[in-house]
């Protein structure tokens, strides 16, 4: 059993102050840890999470049947080793699962923030991660992991600290998005912000909120989730009920249906302004933007990089990887790459794919085996 | 734990401190005793799934990818010392693989087996039989050796694509320096060859 537990990490008095300049308090954060933290607090790491998970990463909330979002890779004897690594997830600053985001109330109004939340970047997302550590007495790191958005904090993270992470795990994430994952974003916040009940964000005890737009954005965005392999193999062209079709604009093939279901179940666990805030952290987000500071920063640090990406994945296509890679490498950073064979897209990050898991393993057995835990 | 004899050999190349590339790494020792006693930052590719565990077994940085497919990820000039250690008689296009060493490096080391050695000759000559040794181990329907060299060949092979040996160290069948006066018949007495290589002369 783990339970999400809460604390108030920057008050109004003693913001957190963002990159833009904006101060925000009170923040509170939702996270949840497994294993135990060693005597000299050596062994922490620390799990980011990417667009739409929480701080429930593994373990159960009292129903075994439903358990975290990454508890494949976390717990003992997994790969992310909780028997001898002390893990941490938060849920992220902007969040909707327990953490300070735009649903929360704001101390000028009593209400809401909406769209009043300040807009904030992958590095905030860290300086929270990084306050949060500072509660738990943890100064340093041995591993930082995530997939996806949380790939490009683990990356932000080594970047703007470099002597605070062993091992950085970085997964299916990017340096920066193309113009066509841009677009998905794009598209996905439209849909948001035309719904008739989005009402300028201030949608919160209305009765009302966005949620054909939040359901339509979830949908379009799974669709860039999975491989067309996948979904060939998954639904095909077979229909929903019987061998013939409709002919009308119901829901009529499983493909359908099954992204329909997609989209509300998502409506139960998010909010819509969430959505917006997090799709713009991606957008904004450049890691190597300042290539001459970046690089005086991480030349000859003892982080070492594993950089892993899917060969079905098109979201975040094994180029964008090899770019982080490239990066790296010309600074002297230490950096292990592979592309890993799976079929199932972006989403393989999640899943238990063998020789993922066994390289994010002997990736942390080595690291472990050097800090001697 | 001392490293084997031709490695050693390649090792003794590598200025300390240097940035090493060593393509085909396999298990990844030698980068290993690079980093860890010559002070070298580096990176190893490798193709195979048991060489790229080895080597993250040993916290040595490794890229899996295909050397044939060229180096295109890597920049111009990103390392100082580009190594192809028992490697290049197992590449698709040898000629292609020197470029991009060269290419993304300062200078090359480069080794293999030397196929014009007495006792392959003699294998070949006398039972008939694709020859096996040591350093060549497979049968002729098993081996990852597809472009198997000689000495000659090899320095003909440089010459043609215009790059310059700057340093050739002639092993014996242990991978030992040969000696003596051995040395004046290398494509008949050398077992093998650690070449230092470099960009030809504009």
């Amino acid at each position: 059993m783990t339970e999400t537990q809460r604390v108030v990490l920057f008050t109004r008095d003693d913001p957190l102050g963002l990159e833009s300049g904006a101060r925000l308090g009170p923040v509170e954060v939702a996270y949840e840890t497994y294993g135990t933290l060693n005597a000299d607090g050596t062994n922490a790491v620390y799990v980011c999470h990417a667009l739409t998970g929480d701080a429930h990463a593994a373990g159960h909330h009292g129903d075994p049947g439903r358990r975290g979002w990454w508890d494949n890779l976390i717990g003992p004897g997994r790969p992310v080793d909780t028997d001898r690594f002390f893990v941490v997830c938060s849920n992220l600053l902007g969040g909707c699962q327990g953490t300070t985001g735009p649903g929360s109330e704001n101390p000028d109004t009593g209400r809401p923030y909406g769209l009043a939340f300040p807009l904030f970047t992958v590095r905030d997302l860290v300086e929270v991660h990084r306050a949060l550590l500072r509660h738990l007495g943890i100064a340093r790191l041995a591993g930082a992991i995530g997939g996806s958005l949380g790939g490009m904090q683990v990356l932000q993270w080594v970047i703007d600290h470099p002597g605070e992470v062993d091992a950085a795990l970085v997964v299916c994430a990017s340096p920066r998005l193309s113009a066509q994952n841009i677009a998905f974003s794009a598209v996905a916040r439209e849909a948001i912000m035309r719904d008739p009940d989005f009402q300028g964000g201030d949608y919160y005890g209305t009765g009302r909120a966005p949620d054909t737009g939040l359901s339509i954005a979830r949908m379009m965005a799974h669709i860039t989730y999975v491989s067309e392999a996948s979904m060939r193999e998954k639904f095909g062209r077979r229909l929903q009920h019987g061998d013939a079709p409709h002919f009308d604009f119901s829901v009529d093939f499983q493909v359908e249906s099954y992204l329909q279901h997609q989209g509300e179940s998502f409506l139960k666990r998010f909010d819509a302004n969430t959505y917006l805030y997090m799709t713009r952290v991606m957008d904004y987000f450049d890691a190597f933007s300042d290539p001459v500071t970046v690089g005086a920063r991480l030349e000859g640090t003892a982080t070492r990089f594993l950089v892993v990406s899917f060969d079905s994945d098109w979201r975040f296509d094994t180029e964008h990887s090899r770019e982080i890679v490239r990066h790296l490498q010309a600074w002297r950073v230490p950096v292990t790459f592979r592309e890993v064979e799976s079929p199932w897209g972006h989403d393989s990050f999640l899943l238990e794919i063998p020789e993922y898991h066994r390289t994010i393993q002997a990736f942390l057995d080595r690291t472990a085996g050097d800090l001697g835990i | 734990m001392a490293l084997r004899p031709d490695l050693d050999v390649a090792a003794a190349m590598v200025p300390h401190g240097s940035r090493v590339l060593d393509l085909g790494c396999g298990d990844g020792v030698l980068l290993e005793h690079l980093i860890r006693d010559q002070e070298c930052t580096g990176t190893g590719v490798e193709i195979s799934d048991e060489g790229f565990h080895a080597c993250v077994a040993r916290g040595v940085p490794v890229l899996v990818a295909d050397i044939d497919q060229g180096l295109g990820d890597v920049d111009d000039d990103a390392f100082d010392v580009v190594i192809l250690s028992q490697t290049l008689q197992a590449t698709h296009r040898p000629p292609l693989v020197l470029h991009e060493m060269m290419r993304v490096g300062h200078v090359g080391i480069v080794s293999f087996p030397n196929f014009g050695h007495w006792r392959l000759r003699w294998s070949l000559a006398a039972r008939g039989r694709m020859p096996a040794s040591a350093s060549l181990p497979y049968h002729w329907y098993d081996t990852p050796n597809i472009h198997l060299c000689t000495i000659r060949d090899f320095e003909a092979l440089m010459a043609h694509e215009n790059l310059m040996i700057m340093q050739r160290v002639l092993l014996d069948a242990r991978g030992h320096r040969l000696t003596g006066a051995r040395r004046r018949r290398p494509n008949l007495l050398a077992a093998g060859a650690v070449y230092l290589v470099g960009r030809s002369r504009p």
